[in-house]
This record gives C-alpha cells, sequence and structure tokens, in this order.
C-alpha cells in the first residue's frame, strides 16, 4: 500500500535513535520552577498571585487575558518566591511566576468522574479551558479555542498529529507507544465535542510498532483510523497533514483547519484533553525529548512546566563535549537559545544540544538560482524569489510572493546549496509585509 | 557556561553534500562519459582543447577575483564546469587559441563582468562560443571531417547512394554535420525533389540513427555521443542537480516541431525517424541536459522551467529548419537567458490552497 503524503518537502536522516529507545521517565521534583505567562498565541495569562502566597500542586495561579489565552497552574506545590522577567524558550523573555518547591508535592483534589463521557460537550470544553491546555506540538494555540468553530464551519474530522516529523524528537512516539489507550480517549471525546464522525490519527512510517499498535487498538472501532504516512518532512505541519489524510486543502492567506471540516491536535494534546476532562487536571507538565550526540543520557522525560533546561540536562547526565548550540525544540523549527537556564514550557517538545560541527554554518553564497527551494517548498511557494526581493527590500513583491503563507518549516534553508539563510529573510519579510497590511487596514478604515 | 554558543535561525540541520561546491563537482563528473566519448571518437586532442579551456576559464577567474578584491572561489568548480562546456562547444579541428580566447571572453565578460556566479544573465560558455562563431566564423563552423580519424556517416552514407555524379548536390555530399545534411537536403528539395526524399530516407533509417545515438558523426567536441551524454544526465537528475523540466519540455518541442514541419512533402510528412535524427544530432542533448539547465540563467519556478524549455525547443526547431544556420541550439538557450527574470515573475507558484477567486 503506498504510503499517504503531501507534494514537497524534504529528506533527513530522522535522528531519532538516540532516544527512541528511552522509556518515558518521570524526573524527580524540581526546587524551583518558573511558569511563564505567555506560553501560548493569544493574551498572556493574568497573575492571580503574589510572592509569598502558598500554592498545592495544579492550583490556579494565573487566569486567562481573554477567550484566546489560558490559564497558568502552579506545577509544584510550595511558595509564590517571585514574579520577573525570565528568558523563554522562544528565545525571548517574558514574566514568569517563581514557585520554590515545598517538595512534598501537594495536590489540589482530583476527581475522577466516572461519568465523563456524558458531559455536555459546552462541560468538556470549559474543563479544557480550566485546564489551561494548548497546542503541544509546538506552536501552543489554546485548544479550547480550536474545538469552538463557528456554526457555519461543521467539523467532520478530527486529525491526531501523531507525525512527530521534526528529527531527534520522539516524546510522541512514546506517548504512542506506552498510552496508547489515553490518546484513544481523547481523540473520542475531541470526536464527541466537535461533533466529528471520523477520527484520524496521522503516523509517520517510520514508527512502524505505533502503527501497529494503534491499528490494533481500534480494530473493532470503525470511525477511528490509522493512517501510515510517508516518511518525509514536514509531515507533521498541519496542513499538510490534514492533505495527506484527507485529500483537502486547507485555504491560504490564514484559512483554519475549520475551513475544511477538519480539527487537528497532537497527540499528546489529547492525552492532556482526556485527563482534564476525566480528572479536571490542569496541564503542569508534559514529556519532552533531551537529546543529540553529545548528550550522555538522552531521555524522553516527563517533567513539570517551567523545569529549567539546565535541570532537564542534569538529569540526562550532561554532555560529553563542548555545547555550540541550545535548541529549544525541534531542529528544523525550534528555537537556537543562549542560556541553558530557560524554563520549559507547555510547548517544548525537545531540548537538544550541538556540539561544533553540528553548530557550524557556512557562510552565505550568492543564490545559484537552481530552484531546489521550490522544489521542496510544501506550501508550493517560490523561496528563492521571496528572498531575493527581500534583500532589496521589495516589499510589494515579497507579499505578492506569498511570504505570508510561509509556515517557516525551514525545508528551503535546509536544501539549498548556497546556504541561503531563508528562513531569517523570510522573517524579515513578514514583518515588513505585516506592517504594511496593518498600515493599509487603517487607512480602509480611516 | 561557555562563550562558545551559536544563536542563529531554524533550521540547524542541512541537507548533507548540498553545497556549491559539490554541486558544482557533480556536474564534471556528470561530463566525464561524453568526454571519453569525444578521446574516443576524435582522438586526444579534443581532451588537449578542453584542457586548455578550463585552464583558461579558472585562471581568468582568478584574476579577475583579485582584481575585484572579492573572495577567489575558483575552487567550487564552476568555472572549469564553464570551461569545459565551452571547450565542448568547439570542434577537434580547432586551433589551441581558440578555446583559450573563448574562455576568457566566457568568464571576464559571460560571467564576472556581472558579478561572478549567480548573477549572469546569458550563460556563460554559450556566450564565449557566440563570440567565437561572431569573430571567427569559419574556425568554429569548419570542416572537421578533414581530422576526423574514423569516417564520417554522412559521407558514406551519401557515397552509397551514389550521388557524387549528380550535380546539386555538393553541399549535400560534404556537408560537416549531420544538420548541416539535413540543411542540403531542404535547399536540394527545392531542385530535385525526388533525389532530395532518397537522401532523406537514407538520412532517417534505423542504422543512421542509432550511429547519431552511440556517436559516430560529426559534430563539435561535446555533441558527439547523445549516449555518453544521456549517461551524465540520468546521473545529475538522479542526484538531484538538474529537473527533467527543461530538459524533457525542450526535447519534446523539438520533436513535435521537427515531426510536423521537417519533412519535405509539407505538414506532418516526415517519417516519424526524422524528429530522433534532431535529437540526436547537433547540439540538442548537450544544450538540453547541460546547458539549459544551467541553474543560474533558468527559471526557479516549476512552470517557469517548462516554458523555458517550450520556447528554446521552438527556437531550435525554427532556426534548423528555416533559419540560417544549420544549428540553433546555442542561440536558442542565449535568447532564452533573457527572458528568465520574466518567466519567473509570470509563471511564480500559486501557493497551496489558494483560493480561486
Amino acid at each position: 500500500m503506498g504510503l499517504k503524503t503531501f507534494p514537497g518537502g524534504v529528506h533527513s536522516h530522522d535522528n531519532k535513535e538516540y532516544s527512541r529507545q528511552a522509556e518515558i521517565i518521570a524526573m524527580p521534583l524540581p526546587g524551583k520552577v518558573y511558569v511563564h505567562l505567555s506560553q501560548h498565541i493569544g493574551a498572556p495569562a493574568k497573575a492571580i498571585v503574589k510572592p509569598g502566597d502558598e500554592v498545592l500542586a495544579g492550583q490556579k495561579i494565573a487566569e486567562a487575558g481573554g477567550f484566546v489565552s489560558i490559564p497558568m497552574h502552579a506545577p509544584i506545590s510550595g511558595k509564590v518566591t517571585k514574579i520577573g522577567s525570565y528568558p523563554h524558550p522562544a528565545g525571548t523573555t517574558g514574566t514568569a511566576i517563581e514557585i520554590t518547591g515545598d517538595g512534598e508535592d501537594k495536590w489540589v483534589e482530583l476527581i475522577d468522574d466516572a461519568k465523563y463521557n456524558c458531559l455536555s460537550t459546552d462541560e468538556m470544553k470549559k474543563r479544557i479551558a480550566e485546564a489551561g491546555i494548548c497546542g503541544m506540538g509546538g506552536a501552543g494555540f489554546p485548544t479550547h479555542v480550536k474545538l469552538s468553530p463557528p456554526a457555519d464551519k461543521p467539523i467532520d474530522t478530527v486529525i491526531l498529529n501523531g507525525v512527530e516529523c521534526e528529527p531527534y524528537l520522539t516524546a510522541d512516539y512514546r506517548l504512542m507507544l506506552e498510552q496508547p489507550e489515553a490518546i484513544l480517549e481523547g481523540l473520542r471525546l475531541l470526536m464527541k465535542i466537535v461533533g466529528a464522525k471520523q477520527g484520524i490519527i496521522g503516523i509517520e512510517a517510520n514508527k512502524p510498532d505505533c502503527i501497529k499498535l494503534l491499528r490494533k487498538a481500534t480494530a473493532g472501532d470503525k470511525t477511528i483510523r490509522i493512517d501510515a504516512l510517508k516518511l518525509k518532512y514536514p509531515q507533521g505541519a498541519e496542513k499538510q497533514l490534514i492533505y495527506a489524510c484527507t485529500r483537502r486543502k486547507v485555504p491560504n492567506k490564514g484559512g483554519l483547519p475549520m475551513a475544511v471540516g477538519v480539527v487537528v491536535q497532537n497527540v499528546g494534546t489529547a492525552i492532556a484533553v482526556y485527563e482534564a476532562i476525566r480528572y479536571q487536571k490542569p496541564l503542569v507538565e508534559r514529556v519532552i525529548t533531551v537529546s543529540g550526540k553529545i548528550v550522555k543520557t538522552p531521555r524522553n522525560i516527563k517533567a513539570r512546566i517551567g523545569t529549567m533546561y539546565s535541570e532537564l540536562l542534569d538529569f540526562c547526565e550532561g554532555t560529553t563535549e563542548d555545547i555550540y548550540k541550545i535548541i529549544s525544540g525541534g531542529p528544523m523549527m525550534g528555537f537556537a537559545i543562549s542560556n541553558l537556564d530557560t524554563p520549559m514550557v507547555k510547548g517544548s517538545s525537545g531540548l537538544l544540544l550541538f556540539n561544533k560541527k553540528e553548530a557550524a554554518k557556512d557562510a552565505e553564497h550568492t543564490c545559484l538560482r537552481c530552484g531546489a527551494c521550490v522544489e521542496v517548498c510544501p506550501m508550493n511557494l517560490a523561496p528563492s524569489l521571496i528572498v531575493n526581493n527581500a534583500k532589496y527590500q521589495d516589499w510589494g513583491l515579497v507579499e505578492k510572493y506569498g511570504v505570508m503563507d510561509c509556515m517557516k518549516c525551514g525545508s528551503c534553508a535546509f536544501i539549498c546549496p548556497a546556504q541561503i539563510k531563508l528562513i531569517q529573510w523570510i522573517d524579515i519579510g513578514k514583518l515588513e509585509v505585516g506592517k504594511r497590511m496593518r498600515s493599509r487596514s487603517q487607512v480602509g478604515k480611516a | 557556561m561557555n562563550n562558545n554558543l551559536i544563536v542563529s535561525a531554524a533550521p540547524h540541520l542541512k541537507a548533507k553534500n548540498m553545497t556549491v561546491k559539490s554541486v558544482m563537482w557533480q556536474v564534471v563528473l556528470a561530463l566525464v562519459p561524453a568526454m571519453l566519448a569525444a578521446i574516443f571518437f576524435f582522438g586526444l586532442r579534443s581532451l588537449v582543447l578542453t584542457c586548455y579551456a578550463v585552464v583558461a576559464a579558472v585562471l581568468t577567474e582568478y584574476l579577475i577575483q583579485k582584481l575585484r578584491g572579492v573572495p577567489v572561489t575558483i575552487t567550487d568548480g564552476s568555472a572549469v564546469v564553464t570551461g569545459i562546456l565551452l571547450a565542448f562547444n568547439l570542434n577537434v579541428a580547432s586551433p589551441g587559441w581558440l578555446p583559450v580566447i573563448g574562455s576568457v571572453f566566457a568568464i571576464a565578460i559571460g560571467k564576472q563582468v556581472f558579478g561572478g556566479l549567480g548573477h549572469n544573465i546569458f550563460n556563460p560558455a554559450l556566450l564565449g562560443r557566440a563570440f567565437l562563431l561572431a569573430s571567427w566564423p569559419s574556425l568554429v563552423t569548419a570542416n572537421w571531417t578533414k581530422t576526423q580519424p574514423a569516417f564520417s556517416l554522412m559521407f558514406k552514407s551519401m557515397n552509397s547512394l551514389n550521388l557524387s555524379s549528380l550535380q546539386n548536390v555538393p553541399e549535400a555530399i560534404t556537408s560537416a554535420t549531420p544538420l548541416a545534411a539535413v540543411k542540403s537536403v531542404r535547399v536540394l528539395a527545392e531542385t530535385n525533389p525526388d533525389l532530395a526524399q532518397q537522401v532523406m530516407d537514407r538520412m532517417t533509417s534505423m542504422d543512421t540513427i542509432s550511429q547519431l545515438f552511440i556517436g559516430n558523426i560529426g559534430g563539435v567536441i561535446g555533441e558527439v555521443s547523445a549516449l555518453a551524454l544521456l549517461i551524465g544526465a540520468a546521473y545529475m537528475a538522479f542526484r538531484y542537480i538538474i529537473s527533467w523540466r527543461i530538459p524533457m519540455s525542450y526535447i519534446l518541442t523539438v520533436f513535435v516541431l521537427t515531426f510536423a514541419f521537417g519533412g519535405l512533402g509539407g505538414l506532418f510528412s516526415a517519417s516519424i525517424m526524422l524528429p530522433f535524427y534532431h535529437i540526436f544530432s547537433g547540439g540538442l542533448i548537450l544544450g538540453a541536459f547541460f546547458m539549459a539547465t544551467d541553474m543560474v540563467t533558468s527559471p526557479v519556478t516549476k512552470k517557469g522551467m517548462l516554458v523555458f524549455g517550450i520556447g528554446a525547443g521552438l527556437l531550435t526547431a525554427v532556426i534548423r529548419l528555416w533559419g540560417g544556420y544549420p544549428e540553433g541550439v546555442s542561440y536558442s538557450i542565449l535568447l532564452m537567458n533573457c527572458c528568465v527574470p520574466l518567466i519567473d515573475r509570470w509563471t511564480a507558484p500559486k501557493p497551496f490552497g489558494e483560493v480561486r477567486k
């Protein structure tokens, strides 16, 4: 049987061998955690605790800053010691709540709601929103918002993203192997909430064990299908995944999956949804892959949100060589950060450490116009035309060539023989074109 | 905390073996079979001429980059490719200084004047050839058969038809290259259609086509063996250095047009073998796979590549069938080179999920 996929994309060694075999292991409680107020797309959460307050694990410490926002909860029990500015995994800094743990891990009461399956969809959504769940694949879009499409956009399909196409990362892989029931239960709840008739779990072909296991687990369920997808980056990008599984094309220029009747959630998010609805458990921990050739013991760690990357690395016994690059997330779309003392957030899927050779970048050459970037672009753009015009600051052409449709998957920069930092230029293009678009719409309003 | 940390934009992985250097040297490697075929059919002189061209190209690049005060990039292999391709466009009887002058022009005027690799509008090697053809037409189109050690297929086939006793056909007999023969036959058809048809039949026989394919024919150094060129082209396609779009659309266009208009009796009167004769003779295979695909001077968009190939095919067929020159590949590519910026602009792809208005 041919594997499903999308047009374009690149082939890369998946580098998952370092941590593939490592079972998910819970990390000992950190002494301190730093809970960022902005871990998601949308308005930052608003702190409702102040220094000196005692908190229990799972207690709400910041409330949602609007509809497109999520609340934050204390990942450990202890005392709020500071609210200040800390490095953010996206390479910036942001306000975070520092909690000094008491080492006892005292939790708010979690109830096992036996009738969780019979709740109204509104109640389910409320529990998801209350639990502070955002997409755990990386982008961090608030989950309850994704599950609330307008009435004129009926949803018939929920797709769970089990692709994990970023090299090195194995957190989702381990989750699918170790908690398939929770994932399927989450999927069924998600289907119920949006009224979808079918559920699909898309998994890349390099995880045959997951495909087999989940197919077996869903053998009797005609509403759920497991799709084996071709090993190609970015197979897990939302629009590409939807196309591979359903042949539907999400419209460009800001179109959302709901326009084609689909909602996509990450497999990790599905587990969080299940736990939120059944136990009303807030999202305070997640699985993160710590990997890299130089990491002594690469691991898939279940860690509390707000744990410092440095502590995660210590738990993996450090590195065998000097670190030349710290990557927060995957190697294709993740951020290179300058400080290991950065706390993880809800979207932190990986922490990668590179040595000198792996971190080295060649100097940028003139564009050879080879067209490789055009060939691989999964959004069917012409990256070299965008970038060459960005270099000459011709923002009109940059916009015309579709810079805003770029999802920054990095396939173009990965393949470019001239070592052009296409994504960096595209970022500049997005900023400038964004400015122009905003000023245009203001002119239109006036 | 160490101070070695590199903070850069994603992605943090790079495809292996995707560098300017590796791409260029792989093109050189892909040209090796054609070089060997040239040595086999024309003798070592073809290698000597190619070396002259390569050395001249690399030295010119070095000198100009020194003069411009920019980093010297002669090891990237691009000048080597230009040198080889320029020599491949000359006939083996050329004097040794011809490839040298051609290379100097190709690199200096064709490439460095524009700012070096990546900035040039025209394929440097073809520009060099055009310059030589304009300056020393007799040397570039010289009758190479004198030094050809083996034999001239066309010469033989003409003789076997016993045409030499007839008038009006001396050009056909002495035609240096298969494409010149096409031209001669078309001239002949005006005065002696029957005879012309006979010659044409002979030219489009299976025997002739297979000889053309292998390379037992006249021509410039690099175009001699379609087979050897195709081996190199297959390697490049396999390594994703060239895309099928330009060569295929180019060759198919020539195929269709020569089939439709190449016959002596009007539209579609040609044998189905005539297009193959056109494809395997002259510089079409060399041009389509190695020069029209030159990254710098061809479109980057997928549709643009097809437009480029079809345009070049159209021009080639027009020049070959009705133009003053027997061969149209180099001019067709050069003409299409100047259209590339416009082609790219007009064929910019529609983004995935583009809403139809």
